[in-house]
């Protein structure tokens, strides 16, 4: 895995395209953090793409890059056709309302000092008149919308639950009608009886706005649940790609593999004793060579150690993997 | 300890009767923990699930005697005959520490940042157990080798920060058993860290407690872990426990509806992809000045009348399956009730029950 | 059901395990801190603020009061020497007595109030202005100009403040001004560390991302989300501020720095006029009334500032 490769782009009517995509940060001493490497996909409009992995493996990053909230080393992402890695000032300003964001922290992405009809309203307050204007009566529609009642509008956050501020960060990021709704791990800060509220509210919309969502998420049975198609990354890199149908039921990639075997309640296509991958993350200021994951991978020969794979489709379906030894389709039906 | 009672013991190593704890704030008295009751017998596991505010790291944390000087505490905890509230107040030594241990999230509240591991380790071996230095050192180091620390000689020079967070709570496990408890409380051990380490670490924390015949209450919100890792499981809301069975009667047979609906709303690995979730609806509950009912009732699909008339008790047993509820789910009373709220479509609680149950979050 | 049977664990309790169980009782707490419920049910109680400080603020009120209008009050002229005769002890005629040359001291504390506040004012606003504003914009923007901008703060925080004061006094008029632009300057690099602090822990906030991502430009990301979360520890500390250059003109005045001229009155100059020893040892008064109101001036200025930082400190809690 931890691979590079092109083949899982499909045509050109993708709404979103992301090529190549490198974030590094300096770590000090002239290292950089290699955050982001070569990572590749894409999504087609209307649809609900999943970004799954460990901590530092690269997908809040991807999001944030995508977003233009961290500044992209190389490679593009392409958005309706325009390259958003290049735009810079009023030029990014400009198409900033079509990608909008659902935060993890629902407490800490809303101004304490704001009032909550204030909050949802920014966006419209920034755009005036060139985007739906300003009113009171859209707001109230938003807060309908997203179940929190209009009549709260002068409260100020800290007087709700994290549920409902959840809540209020949807609205606010519906606000300007955008095309793409980023996820960023929008339910792992909520209780359990209130995360599938807002997951369904999170579907709703989509179906409601006519939305195109990334979904990012450390939980498989959550990405599992709202993506139609799931990338696994580890260690900045992509692992593999597929229609979540076809990745649950038939995963090639070891990591994969290890993930589904790893959860509390393993997933019935791969073997409990396939999460033994070690506690161990190497660094991401040093990344290994070859397959990023070789240092922690059962199958791991002598050509994962010095050869980076390709991601290579599997079969003729939607399914891509970057590993040198995928587990075949065959195999995967429950075996070591 | 050796393990000599293998399994259930005629006595409880662990007795929590009637426990309440409150703590006074500027708002009113928060009613955290009200009237918890279990056993737990050696070599045991007993999960404490819930979500925030239901009081299962408070009774935790009171179990350890770690409450800030403010709570008010009743009931009773008797640990092997002994009565922990009471050896508390008497400031007993070695025992908080050495006969029960606690595990906690975030590894960093038992650890100092500025001091090496193994100094660390040792430091309880030597306050406790009376060890010298260079014996304690070499103890701590076949610690970190028996909770599966890779190359324990060299971490144990190491500082809490050059490890990962699995890795340190690799080393406040060490640390909780370095005395060789007969009961460790481990409060949402894996919630920290990822899936690959979590599934690590409580593998460990079951393999420790089998060699060792340790009891051990793992205090949890994840369901699946609880589920997979638990001889028994008691389930608490508000405070209270409302059900309590063992894991594979609590999973499969349920009897209180949070216990149903609260399964019912996580996503599962096995669902169809785009399942729609059933959330619970409504907000969690008040602690402060708490109604004299059910507190579940506000969102639960089978409120009657008679669940806003007093907090139902637990039924049965010590031991046995027991819930807290009227009307229980698989019940015909619970079906009764489910049936006619389906038909007035709305509970007497005022849970409406038409539609998507969204409301506020 | 009592919970105070707890172990005073002291003696042999290593400071590990002290420092151990402290962060243990942190988590206790914020695990059971006020849980932010629907609104509307569970409004946080507000705090009160208490009678202390409410006398504070009438006093505060009144001196403000009294400084503003003093020309316009009935007070005895203040510059008018020979009132009455010199080292008078306080009388019906004159509340406070008189000075060494015969003036009415009670028309000059008075009348005092007007330079007193206007430079402990003054400078404190130049100092939240400038300072708060260097400091959000480096905290804001980091790089190149949050560099120079902390130099800037370092190279004033480490010359000798007094040095800095004569240097300026000296060299130019000391004019109302220019004494208070002078203890201005000196606000200006606490004021901002504090707002350069606050501003980098709130742009670290994700409501701060999430406005750039609604297109808000950095203006109105620094306005509209920054400024009313940085100005409130900065607005508690207005107070606290004033006090110190209050203070701070009285010390100038002990070095003849404060404003010139015998027109201007401070009570740093009729301390100082005071302090000799002659009236030390026969009239007391003289120097003791103008001590006696700015001691309760910066006592109310501290205690209202106090009262102010914690009641906002309370809020911030809430969430």
């Amino acid at each position: 895995m931890a691979g590079t490769g092109h083949t899982q782009l499909r045509g050109d009517d993708v709404l979103l395209r992301v090529r190549d995509l490198v974030v590094q940060f300096p770590a000090g001493r002239k290292r950089v953090v290699h955050a982001v490497s070569e990572v590749t996909f894409d999504v087609a409009e209307g649809e609900t793409l999943g970004i799954v992995g460990e901590s530092g493996c690269g997908k809040s990053t991807v999001a944030r890059a995508i977003i233009r909230l961290v500044d992209i080393t190389a490679g593009e992402v392409r958005f309706q056709g325009q390259d958003l890695a290049g735009l810079e000032g009023e030029d990014l300003r400009r198409v900033r309302p079509s990608l909008q964001m659902i935060f993890q922290d629902p407490i800490s992405s809303l101004n304490p000092r704001r009032r909550v009809r204030d909050v949802i309203g920014e966006g419209l307050a920034v755009w005036g008149d060139e985007i739906g204007s300003w009113s009171l009566d859209r707001i109230d529609e938003l807060m309908e919308a997203v179940g929190v009642e209009a009549r709260y509008g002068d409260r100020r956050p800290h007087e709700f639950s994290g549920g409902q501020c959840q809540r209020i960060g949807i609205a606010r990021a519906l606000a300007l009608d955008p095309k793409v709704l980023i996820c960023d791990e929008p339910v792992s800060a909520l209780d359990v009886s209130i995360q599938a509220q807002i997951l369904n509210l999170i579907q709703d919309m989509k179906r409601r706005y006519g939305l195109t969502v990334l979904f990012i998420s450390h939980d498989l049975s959550v990405v599992k649940n709202v993506s139609d198609r799931i990338v696994v990354m580890y260690l900045g890199k992509v692992c593999e790609i597929g229609s979540t149908e076809e990745l649950y039921s038939r995963p090639a990639h070891p990591y994969t593999r290890a993930l589904l075997a790893s959860i509390p309640e393993p997933a019935p296509t791969v073997d409990v004793s396939e999460g033994d991958i070690g506690d161990e993350l190497p660094s991401a200021t040093a990344p290994p060579s070859g397959c990023r994951f070789h240092t922690r991978c059962p199958r791991a020969t002598d050509v994962c150690r010095d050869v980076e794979p390709v991601t290579e489709q599997i079969g003729d379906a939607d399914h891509f993997v970057a590993c040198h030894h995928p587990v075949a389709a065959e195999v995967a039906v429950r075996a070591p | 300890m050796a393990p000599d009672q293998t399994t259930a013991a005629p006595v409880p190593l662990l007795s929590v009767r009637d426990l309440h704890v409150r703590f006074p704030t500027e708002r009113g008295t928060v009613n955290a923990v009200n009237g918890v009751s279990f056993d737990l017998y050696e070599g045991k596991t007993l999960a404490i699930v819930g979500e925030s505010g239901s009081g299962k790291s408070v009774t935790a944390k009171t179990l350890m005697n770690l409450l800030p000087r403010s709570a008010l505490v009743s009931g009773d905890v008797t640990y092997a005959g002994q009565d922990v509230r009471a050896l508390a107040a008497a400031g007993t030594k070695h025992f908080f520490g050495v006969q029960m241990t606690m595990v906690f999230q975030d590894p960093m509240t038992s650890l100092n940042p500025v001091k090496r591991v193994g100094e660390q380790i040792a430091e309880t071996l030597r306050y406790h157990l009376g060890r010298s230095r260079s014996a304690a050192l070499e103890e701590a180091e076949d610690l970190l080798d028996a909770v599966g620390m890779p190359e324990p000689a060299r971490r144990v020079m190491q500082y809490p920060h050059e490890l990962s967070g699995g890795l340190r709570q690799r080393v406040v496990i060490a640390m909780a058993l370095a005395c060789q408890p007969r009961l460790l409380i481990a409060d949402e051990p894996t919630t920290a860290v990822d899936v690959t380490v979590q599934k690590h670490l409580l593998d460990l924390l079951d393999e420790l407690r089998r060699d060792r015949g340790m009891a051990m209450i793992l205090i949890t919100h994840d369901l699946g872990v609880a589920h997979g890792r638990a001889d028994d499981v008691a389930v608490m809301y508000a405070g209270r426990i409302v059900e309590t069975a063992d894991a594979r009667t609590l999973f499969v047979d349920m009897r209180h509806p949070y216990t149903e609906a609260l399964l019912r709303s996580i996503p599962r690995i096995d669902d169809p992809v785009h399942h729609r979730l059933d959330p619970i609806p409504g907000r969690p509950p008040e602690l402060i000045s708490p109604p004299d009912a059910c507190a579940f009732a506000p969102r639960c699909l089978y409120a009657q009348a008679d669940c806003l008339d007093g907090v139902p008790e637990l039924s049965g047993l010590v031991g046995l399956h027991r819930f807290a509820c009227l009307h229980p789910t698989g019940t015909e009373r619970g079906v009764a009730a489910a049936t006619a709220n389906r038909a007035a479509g709305v509970t007497v609680a005022g849970l409406p029950l038409t539609g998507d149950p969204g409301g506020a979050g | 059901m009592s919970g105070d049977g707890r172990p005073s664990r002291k003696g042999r309790a290593s400071r590990q395990r002290l420092l151990r169980r402290f962060r243990v009782f942190r988590l206790v707490r914020s695990s059971k801190g006020p849980e932010p419920d629907g609104p509307g049910e569970n409004e946080a109680v507000r705090r009160r603020l208490g009678v202390g400080f409410w006398l504070a603020v009438v006093w505060l009120v009144v001196m403000a009061f009294i400084a503003l209008f003093a020309p316009m009050l009935p007070f005895a002229d203040p510059t008018k020497v020979g009132y009455s005769g010199p080292r008078e002890p306080p009388s019906a005629g004159a509340w406070f007595g008189t000075d060494a040359l015969g003036r009415d001291v009670f028309s000059r504390t008075m009348h005092g109030a007007r330079i007193s506040l206007a430079v402990g004012g003054f400078a404190i606003v130049f100092g939240m202005v400038v300072g708060g504003a260097l400091g959000i914009l480096a905290g804001y923007f980091r790089g190149r100009l949050d560099q120079a901008v902390g130099f800037t703060f370092f190279v004033l925080l480490s010359f000798p403040a007094l040095v800095l004061a004569i240097l300026i006094t000296a060299t130019l008029e000391r004019s109302l001004l220019v004494v208070s632009l002078t203890i201005g300057i000196l606000a200006v690099a606490p004021v901002g560390l504090l707002a350069r602090a606050s501003t980098l822990v709130y742009a670290e906030r994700e409501f701060v991302a999430a406005a750039r991502v609604l297109g808000a430009r950095n203006g109105r990301i620094i306005v509209r989300e920054l400024l009313p979360n940085v100005v409130i520890p900065m607005g508690a500390l207005t107070l606290l501020g004033m006090a110190v250059a209050v203070v701070a003109e009285g010390s100038l005045a002990f070095l003849g720095l404060s404003v010139a001229g015998d027109e201007a009155i401070s009570w740093g100059k009729m301390i100082v006029d005071g302090a000799g020893l002659r009236d030390l040892q026969n009239a007391t008064h003289v120097a003791m009334f103008p001590v006696a109101v700015m001691f309760v001036t910066v006592l109310a200025l501290n205690f209202a500032g106090d009262r102010i930082r914690q009641y906002f400190d309370v809020k911030e809690l809430a969430f």
